[in-house]
């Protein structure tokens, strides 16, 4: 009888459902204190926010605040004059989206050229958007700050606004591969039609890559509203500061003592990424797995 | 390429050209405003005794090198690059391998779980380093206390000498997600005949993963690699936010030296050479990795 049930279970753990549970069971015991993990940060920002200053120092710490303390948003938010986060969000605001549509459109035009036009010194160039891809970016801070003061361009948001419309080779690498797939029968016909590049590319190739702009307008939304070098080098008074930059100012002005508040700001500064990933999260795992497939 | 050049090519060719040239125009002009140009301006003004104003330049050959090379900070930032970078690549690396191969497992919900890992990616910035000051903190961070709860005594984190890179490391990899999809990508691109024949060959779990998915893997974890080594030197924010090169210098990286001397010491002939230094050690690791590469990267056209 025992001996049974001891192979019962053995086949059982053998059998194809049997180890399908188990599975799960192992990868659930992985999944879920790792979501636990990566969510605690933001959990602790948001508790931190709505506490009570006294709370915010009592110990053990809580996760969750006795007292809710809502007010912590616009206190944060208006309570001093030096840092003016109204100002500053819109800085953001207006910085970003102008920068989305430079990428958008340097790149699309790139892309197009490298994935559709045959020319001769294409393969030089295009190795040049693989290497410049390696570059960081923040090395070349030194000659660029010259430059831009030669430019008179110093504290205001030009040295943001102006780079992005010269393309970025990482985003014109993803959109050139996305350009790749779409079939060549459609450019042909389209030439037979008589439509030229211009308008091949403006009513075939755009239409049909809506998810490729997608992901990279999301891209380029997080890079330029999470941008803090950019705007502490190149930017002095605070009327032209961005929502990082005053971040920081606020961290080293009251930041020692005024944490609720400041988790309060920090929160705020957050949720458009939020608004943005959660909206737009599928277009935007799809658009890195290309990146890194099709080399 | 330059043969081909001189070669005749049909009017509707070379106007195909011109437009390939005037599409991708904008990049060029970029490139060379503002990435060659300043990559070779700042190589000819990393030999001046540059300052302030570039009016008065002095040529002072390869003395801001020198210099560098007799300042032990800049060593110890040089150390404190590389630890990061290895660590980073290590722990970063093998850690995003782990979420892959979990997230490619068929469970309902991974969708969900793979919205959550990719999450702190995207809002890696200020606000969030801020979070993390106040996570760090040795007496009323959650960390410590969490870790108090399981009967450990938790170090000091970014505020002890020893302990600040381990911290840093450990922070970054909780914005691991673009390398934890790419190779969630390669595994998923792994063709599931090759598991079914070692199945039938009488392979266990392990024997799979480190005959099948490993060998094909390597192109895409070598990507990811090369990807981490670079992202490793531009962790700025972090450094300012939070320790400010510190305690002491044992936080100091290569950014962060360029920067202090740069834009608060103003000794922008030297900051200029820091940046060249940083090419060249990134041009050497690279260079390193495709070497070390052809030995264990698998490609199967080679087969």
């Amino acid at each position: 009888m025992t001996t049974r049930k001891r192979q019962d279970k053995v086949s059982w753990r053998r059998s194809i459902e049997g180890r399908r549970a188990i599975g799960y069971i192992v990868t659930f015991a992985l999944l879920v204190p790792l979501g636990i993990a990566f969510i605690l940060p933001f959990f602790v920002m948001l508790s931190t926010a709505l506490k009570p200053l006294n709370q915010v120092f009592a110990f053990p710490p809580r996760l969750i605040p006795e007292t809710v303390q809502w007010e912590n948003f616009a206190d944060g938010w208006y309570g001093y004059g030096y840092v003016d986060f109204t100002t500053c969000t819109w800085n953001s605001l207006k910085i970003t989206i102008n920068n989305i549509i430079g990428n958008l459109v340097s790149c699309t035009l790139a892309a197009y050229a490298f994935a559709r036009l045959k020319a001769r010194g294409k393969n030089f160039f295009f190795a040049i958007v693989l290497a410049t891809m390696l570059l960081p970016n923040e090395a070349l801070v030194v000659p660029q700050y010259v430059l831009f003061n030669r430019f008179g361009w110093l504290d205001t948001h030009l040295p943001l606004m102006v780079p992005p419309w010269f393309g970025w080779p990482f985003f014109i690498f993803l959109l050139r591969q996305f350009f790749l797939t779409i079939p060549e029968e459609l450019i042909d016909a389209a030439k037979i039609d008589g439509a030229g590049h211009a308008r091949i590319l403006l009513q075939i190739f755009i239409p049909l890559s809506k998810p490729a702009l997608a992901t990279l307008a999301i891209f380029a939304f997080i890079g330029n509203w999470n941008n803090f070098f950019g705007p502490l080098l190149y930017l002095r008074t605070p009327n032209v500061q961005t929502l990082p930059v005053c971040l920081v100012q606020y961290q080293g002005a009251y930041g020692n003592t005024e944490w609720h508040l400041m988790m309060a700001v920090a929160t705020i500064a957050v949720i458009p990424v939020l608004i943005i990933f959660i909206f737009g999260q599928r277009y935007f795992v799809e658009g890195i797995a290309t990146s890194g497939v099709k080399r | 390429m330059f043969r081909r050049l001189t070669q005749p090519i049909s009017p509707s060719a070379r106007r195909e050209e011109r437009i390939f040239y005037l599409f991708i125009a904008p990049w060029l002009i970029g490139l060379i405003a503002f990435s060659i140009g300043p990559v070779f301006g700042m190589l000819g003004l990393s030999f001046t005794d540059w300052r302030i104003s570039l009016d008065d330049l002095q040529f002072i050959g390869l003395d801001n090198y020198s210099k560098l090379f007799a300042d032990p900070i800049f060593w110890t930032s040089v150390g404190n690059t590389l630890y990061i970078v290895v660590g980073r690549v290590v722990f970063g690396v093998s850690f995003a391998l782990l979420l892959a191969i979990l997230l490619n497992q068929k469970v309902p919900g991974i969708a969900f779980f793979r919205a959550v890992y990719y999450l702190p990616t995207v809002t890696a910035g200020v606000a969030v380093a801020l979070v993390w000051i106040w996570i760090f903190n040795p007496r009323l961070g959650i960390l410590n206390y969490s870790l108090k709860q399981i009967g450990i005594q938790g170090p000091d984190w970014i505020f002890s000498k020893t302990w600040v890179k381990p911290s840093l490391i450990l922070m970054s990899m909780f914005s691991v997600g673009p390398i934890m999809i790419i190779l969630l990508a390669g595994l998923q691109g792994v063709p599931k005949e090759l598991y079914e024949s070692a199945e039938i060959d009488g392979a266990g779990n392990w024997a799979k993963f480190r005959n099948v998915t490993l060998p094909m893997l390597s192109p895409v974890l070598f990507f990811v690699i090369i990807i981490s080594v670079v992202s490793s030197f531009q962790n700025f924010t972090e450094i300012r936010v939070m320790t400010e090169g510190g305690p002491g210098e044992s936080s100091n990286v290569l950014i962060w030296y360029l920067w202090e001397n740069a834009f608060i010491f103003l000794q922008l002939g030297i900051a200029a050479a820091v940046a060249w230094i940083m090419f060249v050690i990134l041009m050497v690791l690279t260079g390193i990795q495709f070497r070390v590469g052809r030995r264990w990267v698998y490609y199967e056209a080679d087969a």
